[in-house]
This record gives structure tokens, sequence and C-alpha cells, in this order.
């Protein structure tokens, strides 16, 4: 880790500002993940401006909507009693993650802007296009066994490792955007960027823009809801296969799916095809045509093959989950 | 360089640190409190947790700089005036700890478990613990002190 | 002396609570990196990123620009050492053979190339990402298979014959009545002891001080003062505390003769701290076994022929190899066995010996192909081990001083519960998962050496002082219980102190033998200080001739129940149970720990260790602990242990034997084995992970 400044504004307004006029700045809220790369040597910003004093670790709740300020820890979103009442696949999925003492200091802003475990683009020494643009990927004749099978690239194929925007993307969040221009919202789904040609963009935040919230609205399929995670060891663990899932049921008939993917794609994946396929259906062999639906453009490699089977054995069970109330 | 106040286990301290200092490196470079231990420095292990306000973190990852108006606890600040909390003499009971480099941190994520009140079941103190790695593989006996203390303080 | 004496419950043989636990859970026990020390520097050290070729330039220019920074070491501006010869019994043995930064050549991911020294650690650290270093890489050796590594037949390992055969294997393996044919993996695996490895090196004029986490203190001391060319009485190793070694820490490494340069050099005290990531690139390994058996039976479970093939990965910078047939000829009865280990010298970290070298990957093998061969003949898996036990050492043609291995497996077999095993694979099914149960044997040679002890009275207290080491093992408490009872008083009158080279000599805390060796020197000194009367007494006990008309080991049956989930190939161990033979049980609270956490260690194996090489770089890519998974506390269920005890005298006079290592042995195989009862899939490669089992 490099010798930095660190300023620590007690006002959004003066965060903003000094992020916009600050060269090569960048903002520090829980840490885990900025401090984690910069030990790493993977960014080394000479300014982090500290953000954990603005007042944004509010959560409102209404009628329409929960909405969660960035700076709200994420093991406090996990055991706050709308969010286990009305969205426990949100709060499963925060407790899925890391270790109770990383979620008593991650952000749910931080949280969605996390940045891949693909070990090489950890490993400055490696060659990473998402790190420099053109100097190829070490990861496709290497080690990947924990790659993206969703959402790929001849350029990159590193999985997304959040827990939490996988199950925020399927609960259709919003992200709430401000910068010393103005505010902007914009859906979690299309937030995030697939890396295409150019993987060192991985969403669509703008330089000077800062997350202050990310809102969910309440709709159909997410009181009955669960997040499964696979993974090799029993927690503190990435995934290999995750899946959000949520039904609502009229009878028998599945009147609404929400479905989305983690540890598969290179971004939080939401299943849309695999939820139309369900509306309508009864009964457990609609959950393998989903699954099949879900993954069907899968593109396995050497090392990740198995990801394509297990995902959609998990998203089988995450459905027959939900199914009987777990 | 800048002065910062640390407060730690209820003492005020004032040490000139950088900005790229962790809380983890200044607790045991600067002011000397080498109780918390330092086993991987990427937040991976555990072993350098602390609570800051109450809450379990990890100090590694922390920087000493964005501490400055916590309560921190370090394992240092368990017992009171010598005398072991029941939660360390559990530990020395149940065997929970065999070489002991991961003890600080087990007992100090510990004591922030009791204070989230959530974990109640075996299942539950199993898994809430499983932030704190231990290689010597304590962990039977470790749940079995956890547990003991979680009856006995009633959570 | 008490009056009292008579009256007095002896200690040994107690569950006491250990007596260094206070010091723990207070975090008062002082490891390495904790201890004070004025006017201290950080050294950080810089690695090579490629596993072969040579270093074209080193430009320290911008590290040097970072405030703070002392000087930078490199191959160029550091003086020469020589690596000793290795010489097991004369206590000097380095860790690997390469000594680094003597030239620019490079002959593993990860070698040292450069250390940084600062005023602070972070100054280190940021100019040690700054060096710049180009490098010309070389064809690196990266596979058993290249067939450019070059390939031997190494004759021992520690006295062990690595080749050996009695009988005639191949006539005997074609005629037999049914055979086994089969090959076992298990991959490369990390200590990873909680404590990274560590030096504090002082200089005292041309005295010289180390505090480092160590196995073997004497042996360290020998290694460094060879090194430097100092005397002996002029090097010193502390090392009260050591977080963990597993193996790891009990041979010498070069990051401590690093140190010590650069604290001569700066003329200041240099403390160095390895990273998690070091770990991986330099402090040894288990490596990578691929292991063929083959055996032949007679109808009714009688082995007939055995013969058990290894091929090891081991490295050009180091001599280790893992000698996994090394418990075959022993452990069963079988007129005909072979065993034979290749080493292939490539381009990696120096392997090391790690918890149970030989009989951890070797009991995986041996103890997963015997139960295939029950499957086969379909008879039960105890009744087929016991259907073979050997009565004498067969190889050795020696009688076991102690051996209770039946009465392990019936024992266990009874408290576990085996007559409730599923019948059959896939026969009992439960909420979503299929139940199995697997049984395998355990073994650990009973190794003593000699040892050296002193004790001193000062008033009723006694202190009792000897260069052995407790890594975690409890030594610091059975040492105190031995004393207690030899001397006849209240363990609170004891103190110890170990861990340091200036003590009287005692083995490497390795070869689980630390019991067997220190406690009869501590048991002598102590008597003879009751018997003279004086105020202080020391005492040196050796094994005798015993040696060579007994075969030494302990033996264990391991039981498993697991679960598996095998639609989405999760395996979980609900239940184990490992019974043990070790002869004479001094504190049966530690002893369990041990145990527990050997297996603990097993289950790491079994289930999710795997040190994977970047087959381009030969960079260890699980070279941190998120990625390289050792198990968590949720992945333990109910797991107990419990012993039969029947002293062992003939080893020594308190009928002890060590406990360290043999847990781990054949944990791998009982959850293999209870694998496939569960689900018919028998799995031969470790780990078991979901992607095997899909």
């Amino acid at each position: 880790m490099q010798a930095f400044d660190l300023l620590q504004p007690t006002d959004t307004g003066e965060a903003l500002k000094l992020i916009a006029q600050t060269q090569d700045a960048a903002f520090i809220a829980g840490g885990t993940n900025v401090v984690d790369l910069m030990k790493c040597g993977v960014t080394s910003p000479s300014t982090l401006v500290d953000i954990t004093r603005l007042p944004l670790d509010s959560i409102e709740v209404n009628s329409k909507h929960i909405r969660i300020g960035a700076l709200v820890r994420n093991s406090d979103v996990a055991q706050h009693p709308d969010v286990i009442e009305s969205f426990p696949m949100l709060s499963r999925a925060f407790l899925a993650g890391a270790s109770p003492q990383l979620r008593n200091m991650a952000t749910v802003g931080g949280n969605v802007l996390q940045r891949t475990r693909c070990p090489y683009f950890r490993d400055p020494a490696a060659a990473c296009n998402k790190r420099h643009a053109g100097d190829g990927c070490d990861a496709f004749e290497g080690y990947h066994r924990m790659h993206a099978i969703l959402g790929t690239s001849d350029a990159c194929f590193a999985t997304h490792p959040s827990d939490a925007a996988v199950a925020l993307v399927a609960l259709d969040a919003i992200v709430d955007i401000q910068s010393s221009s103005g505010s902007r919202r914009i859906s979690l789904d299309e937030f995030y960027t697939l890396p295409g040609e150019t993987p060192a963009i991985e969403n669509d935040l703008k330089p000077g823009e800062l997350i202050v919230a990310i809102e969910i609205p309440r709709g159909r399929a997410h009181r009955h809801s669960t997040y499964l995670k696979v993974r090799d060891r029993a927690s503190y663990e990435f995934a290999l296969v995750s899946v959000a899932a949520g039904l609502e049921f009229d009878g028998d008939r599945i009147d609404a799916a929400r479905i989305a993917l983690g540890g598969v794609g290179t971004i939080p994946w939401r299943a849309r095809g695999a939820e139309e396929a369900l509306v309508g259906t009864s009964g457990d062999s609609a959950y393998e045509k989903a699954a099949e639906i879900a993954l069907k453009h899968a593109i396995p490699r050497r090392d990740n093959a198995f990801k394509v089977e297990l995902a959609k054995r998990a998203i089988v069970r995450a459905l027959e989950m939900v199914r009987q109330g777990q | 360089m800048p002065q910062l106040k640390l407060k730690v286990n209820g003492q005020a301290h004032s040490v000139e640190l950088e900005p790229n200092v962790t809380l983890l490196d200044a607790l045991r470079e600067r002011l000397g409190l080498v109780g918390t231990k330092k086993g991987c420095d990427f937040g991976q292990c555990g072993a350098c947790t602390v609570l800051v306000d109450g809450r379990r973190v990890l100090s590694c990852l922390s920087l000493a700089m964005m501490h400055a108006n916590a309560e921190i606890t370090t394992i240092e600040g368990v017992a009171t005036n010598g005398s072991l909390h029941p939660l360390q003499q559990a530990f020395i009971e149940h065997d929970a700890f065999q070489c002991g480099f991961c003890t600080s941190g087990q007992i100090v994520s510990a004591l922030g478990l009791l204070n989230e009140g959530h974990a109640h079941t075996d299942g539950e103190i199993r898994e809430a613990m499983s932030g704190n790695l231990c290689r010597c593989g304590a962990y039977s006996n470790i749940l079995a002190a956890v547990r003991q203390e979680v009856r006995r303080a009633g959570i | 002396m008490t009056a009292a004496v008579t009256e007095r419950t002896p200690v040994v043989g107690t569950p006491i609570d250990r007596v260094d636990g206070r010091l723990k859970v207070t975090g008062q026990a002082q490891y390495t990196a904790d201890t004070p020390v004025e006017h201290v520097a950080y050294a950080v050290m810089v690695t090579s990123t490629i596993a072969r070729g040579k270093i074209v330039s080193i430009d320290t220019t911008a590290a040097g620009e970072v405030h703070g920074v002392l000087k930078i070491f490199t191959h160029e501006n550091s003086p020469r050492f020589t690596q000793p010869e290795s010489d097991f019994m004369k206590a000097i043995v380095p860790a690997q053979t390469l000594m680094p930064m003597q030239n620019p050549e490079i002959v593993h991911y990860g070698q040292q190339v450069a250390v940084v020294v600062a005023e602070t650690y972070e100054a280190a650290r940021a100019a040690a990402a700054r060096v710049r270093i180009a490098y010309e890489p070389g064809h690196a050796l990266l596979s058993i298979d290249d067939p450019k590594a070059q390939r031997t037949k190494p004759e021992q390992f520690f006295g062990s014959a690595l080749q050996t055969e009695r009988g005639d294997v191949d006539k005997h393996l074609a005629a037999a009545a049914v055979t086994l044919d089969e090959r076992y993996t298990t991959p490369t695996q990390f200590h990873n002891p909680m404590e990274p490895h560590a030096t504090l090196a002082q200089w005292n004029g041309d005295k010289l001080t180390i505090h480092e986490p160590s196995q073997w203190v004497k042996g360290l001391q020998n290694y460094v003062a060879a090194v430097f060319n100092l005397p002996l009485e002029d090097v010193h190793i502390i090392s009260p505390f050591v977080g963990g070694g597993f193996g790891s820490k009990g041979f010498s490494f070069p990051h401590t003769i690093l140190a010590a340069m650069a604290a001569r050099d700066l003329k200041r005290p240099v403390k160095l701290v390895l990273t998690r990531t070091q770990l991986f690139e330099q402090t040894g390994n288990r490596p990578r076994t691929e292991q063929h058996l083959r055996i032949g039976a007679q109808k009714d479970g009688k082995l007939v022929a055995m013969d058990h093939a290894s091929t090891i990965g081991t490295s050009v910078a180091g001599w280790f190899v893992e000698p996994s047939g090394r418990i075959t000829p022993m452990l069963y009865s079988c007129p005909n066995v072979r065993i034979s280990h290749e080493a292939a010298w490539l381009n990696t970290p120096a392997p090391g010996p790690m918890r149970a070298p030989g009989e951890t990957p070797g009991t995986f093998a041996l103890e997963s192909a015997i139960d295939e061969l029950a499957v086969k003949l379909d008879i039960d898996p105890i009744e087929l081990r016991v259907r073979n036990d050997a009565t004498q050492d067969e190889e050795e043609k020696l009688p076991f001083s102690s051996r209770h291995l039946v009465e392990c497996l019936r024992l266990g077999a009874v408290r576990f519960g085996w007559k409730d095993r599923p019948r059959k694979p896939r026969e009992y099914h439960e909420y979503r998962e299929y139940v199995g149960y697997g049984v395998a044997c355990a073994t650990f040679p009973g190794l003593r050496s000699p040892a050296s002890a002193r004790v001193r009275r000062d008033k009723d207290r006694f202190l009792i002082e000897v260069a052995t080491h407790d890594i975690g093992t409890g030594m610091y408490s059975i040492i105190a219980q031995v004393a207690a009872d030899a001397l006849g008083v209240g363990i609170e009158h004891i103190e110890v102190r170990i861990g340091d080279s200036a003590l009287p000599p005692a083995p490497v805390a390795g070869g689980s033998m630390s019991t067997a060796s220190v406690m009869p020197a501590v048991q002598a000194a102590c008597l003879k200080l009751r018997e003279n009367g004086a105020n202080e007494a020391e005492a040196s006990t050796a094994p005798g001739d015993e040696q060579g008309r007994y075969s030494f080991h302990s033996f264990g049956a391991q039981f498993v129940e697991v679960r598996v989930d095998e639609t989405l190939g999760r395996v979980r161990v609900a239940r184990a149970l490992g019974v043990f033979d070790c002869g004479k049980i001094i504190n049966p609270k530690t002893t369990r720990s041990q145990f527990l956490g050997g297996m603990v260690f097993g289950i790491g194996m079994a289930l999710m260790e795997d040190g994977v090489f970047d087959p381009r770089s030969g960079r260890v890519m699980t070279d941190n602990l998120a990625d390289y998974r050792i198990p968590v506390n949720a992945d333990i269920g109910e797991i107990e242990a419990i012993t039969v005890e029947h002293p062992d005298f003939l080893l020594n006079p308190l009928g002890a034997r060590g406990v360290g290592e043999i847990g781990t042995t054949g944990v791998a195989a009982a959850i293999a084995n209870a694998v496939y009862n569960a689900t018919g899939k028998r799995i031969r490669e470790l780990p078991i992970t979901p992607d095997k089992l899909l």
C-alpha cells in the first residue's frame, strides 16, 4: 500500500466537490475492498475521500419501497425487520457473504461496487485486460475454476463476487447517484456493464459520482424468496454458484418469479427468460425448464464447465426451497 | 504529520501516524498493544478482530485515521483489573485454543457475537464464529466455550 | 520435600487446564512479532514473479524515494552465504538447498530477490512494491509429467527405506484370486499456521539473538551459527510461543539469514514478518502425490501382495520427498510387499514435512484401496482389516512394542454405531442427503530421541528448563505435570521454561517425538534433584537398544459419517470419532485437542484444501486464505476422540508416545470411504469438491 492523503468531509456536497477537484482520488467507506486492493497493489489512489461521516446511513421504510442509505452496513441491512419480512432473499444474501466482522464493516454502496476476486486481476505481475486494456488475460489458459460462464467475452470472464448485488438485481433495485452537477437514478441491472472489449468498465458510475442510496420497490415475488449459495466450504467463502429466487403463487400456479444468479456471471445475472418461462406453470418440471433457459447461453471453459450443471441444479433447488417456505 | 486520538480500552492515546497505517498496525507497532494479531493482513482470517463501538471488525482492513472517535476494545481490555472475563475462563476450561495465536481474535469476536445477540443454537454459533480461522482445529472447544457463555449471559 | 507426598494424587494422566492458558486468553503470550525492542527497523521481502530464469536488472530508484527507507538488499550488494550440509543427527537441517540472493538465478516463483528495510513497516511495504525487476524467463518445470524434469528414486527418508520389496510381489499379484489396481492423487497442501513466520534479529557485537517461531531452536541455532561462521554460544534462538507449525517451522529457512544479515549491516535490530502469500512461496508444503496401489488378496480377504508406487513432485530448490508408501510394509500382514518412490524435480517452492509426512497421503491411498477391496469382496471393512492385522512388523521383522489397532477398531465400531451403517450405497437417504459411514486406520511411528533437562529449586518453587517447544501441543503443561509428580509437589510450584536454544538440548518438535523424548529427561532430572537434595540437577536420557529390538508405532481408527447432498455436490462430515492407541496419555485434555485438531486437518485435506499452481508462470494461485480453503468452524460437526490406554514402557519409563500427528492420518480415507458408502461414487483424487460429485 503506497502513501496517500486522507480527506474526511462531513457534508455530501463537500465530498462531491473534493472528488471532482482532486486528482487521482477515490472514495472509501467500509474499506473492505478499497484497502484490500490497495494492499494488493491493484489500485493506489493518491487521495482517499472518507465518506463515513456523511449522513447516508439511514433506512426509510414506506408502502412503496425500502430505501437504504449507501453507508448502511451489510449486517444492519441483513437484520432490518422490514428486509427480513419483505425481502428475505436480500437478508439471506447479505448473511451468506463474507464473515460477521466484514459484514459489520462493509456498506451496501461498497458491496454493489465490489470488484472481482480473479487472482490474475489481483496480481499486478499477471496480464489482465481489466487492469490494463490490451494486456491480455492470463486466466484463459490459467486457473479459472471460479470464473464466469455468463456474460463473458474474449477479453475477460472474471466473476462478479457479490451476494447482495445478486438479490438486489433480482429485486429490481434502483441506484441513487449524486455528483456536483446533480443527481440521477438508474436500475441496478442497467448499472452493471458487461466486460465486452472494455472490462475495465464495470458499471455506469462516472468520475465524480457517488452512490447515495439503494432503493427497492415493493412488488411481486419478493416476500416468498430465498438465497442459496453453493461453495467449497460451509462459510466465509465466495460462491461457486448462487441463486436468489422469489415466487408468487395463485393457488398452484406461479404468478410471478424472480431469479438472479451469482458466481456464474461477469455481473450479477438476472434470468428474466427463466422467470417468464415459470409464469403460469405449476410443478417441478417447470423449474428444470426454467433452469435450462437461464443457462442456455453459458460458455463453459476447461476448469469451470461444472458450473453449468451446478447452476441449473441450484436454480431448481432454490425454487423448491421457496415453494416449501424455506 | 497528523496527530490522531485513539480511544482504546477506555484509554485515550495520542499518536502521530500516516493515513496508510491500518488500525492493526497502529495498535501493535505504535501503541504497543500486541495482543491483537496479524494472521494474513487481508481480512481473510479474523485474527485481527477488535471491537469498534462494541461491533466486531477486522483491524487489518481498517485505517487508523478513520477511527478517531470510536471506542476500540482489544483483547487487552477484556479482563478487568486482572480478573478474567467469564468467556476467557470458559476458553481455558474447555481448552478452546492450542497454539493461542488466533485466540485473541476468537475471544473478541465472541464478545461481538454476544453483543449482537443473534446466535443461540450450536449451528448458529458455529456459523457466527466462522470468520475466525483456527488451523489448530480447536473449533469444537471454541463452540463449547462460546455456548457456555451464551447460556450464562442469557442471550 | 513435604511429608504429605504419600497422600498426593498424581497429576500426570489428569486433564489439567493448560498452564499457559491465562497468557493466551489475555493476549499476553508473546510471539516473535510481539517482542518489544528499541529502535527496531522493519524488513519486507520482495520475491520473484517467474519460476525459472534470471534477473536481468533491479531498479530500486522509485523504492529508494519512499521516506524512511534505510537500505535495499539484493544479490548485487549482499554478502555471500553458503547453505550448510543437512545433517539431522547433528541437528542442522536447512529447509531447502537453495540459498537465495547469491546470484541472479531464479529457480522457483516466490524466490527471495530483495529485502527492503525501513524505519516503519508502511515505508518498507510501500518501497518493496516499488522495486522493479526485469527477468529473462526460462522453461519452468512445473508438472510431474514434464519430460524435461529430472526424475530420481530417493533411497530413504530419515532412516526409512523408500524402495523396498519383500517376497515376490509380481508373481503373487498375478496369481491372486482378487486384485485391485487403482490410482490415488493428493494435491499440494500448505501448512498455514495462523502465525506467519518471522525473524527478529539483534546483534550485540558479534553475538546474535534471534526471536523466531521455531519447532527446533537447537537446529536453528546450529544452522545460523554455521551460515554466519559463529561459535554456537554466540547464537541465541528465543521462541517461547509458536503460533502453530505443523512441520513448517522445524527446519531452517533463508529468511532468518536475510533478517540477520540486514541487522548486521545496518547495526540495528531488524524485524521481518513474512506475508501470508510468502508462506505459500517459501515455507514448505506437502507436495502433490500420485500413488498407484495394486493389491492382491484371497477370496477371504487375506492379503497376498501389495505394490505401492508413488510419484512425488519435489523442488530443485529443496531436498524433501514425501514418503507416501512408508506405512504400507508395516500396517498389515502380507508376505509380499513392494514400495517405490519416484521424485520429479520441479521449479516449485521447496516442499517440507507437513503433519504426518508420508502417513497422511499414504493412508489416503492405502485405506481407500483396502476399502475398495472390502467392497469388491463384500466383506465388512473393519473385518477385512482385522483379518489382516499384523502381529509383528513384517518389514523390520521385529515385534511391535505395543499394538492395539484391533481394539481401536472394535471399540470405535461400538461407540460409533457401526452396525447402523448402510449395507449398500444409496440405501439411506434423509432430507435431501445420502448418509454413509466410513472407517480407516490411523498410524504414526513412535519415535524417541535423546534429550536433556534441568531443574532448579528456589525455596518451594522449581524451574524446569529444556530447549523443547510448545507449538500448541501442550508441552508447557505436560512438562509441569511430569515434574510435579517426579518432585512430589503440587503443580503450582512448577515453572517451565522452554523454546530457548541456551537451555538443555531437545529434539525437533516433529515426528511427534517431543513427549517421548523430553518427558524421560524431565523426570530423570527431577528424581535426581530429589535424591541428591541439591538445588539443581540436570539429566540426559536417550533411547537404548530397545530401538533395535522392537518396532514402535501408534495406531488408531477413524470413523466418519458423511451426509452428501448429491444434487449440489455438497459433502459434510456430520460425525467423526477417532480412537487412538498412543501409550500413556499425560494430559487427556490437551491430547484430545491434538487429536481433534488433527481430525479437522484431515477434513480440510479431504474436502477443500487444494494447492494450485499456474501451469505457465508457476505462481501458487491459491496463495492466500480465501483461495486456499482451510476448514472454518461451520465445517465441523460432532467430532470426538478417545483413547485406549496401554502404556508403552518399552519406549520410555512413562509409557508415553506422541499424539500430534496421528489424528490427521486416515481421516481423508475414512471420508472418501463414507462418501462411497453414501453415494456409490468413489473419489480417488482429493479434495472431494462439488464438481467431482455432480
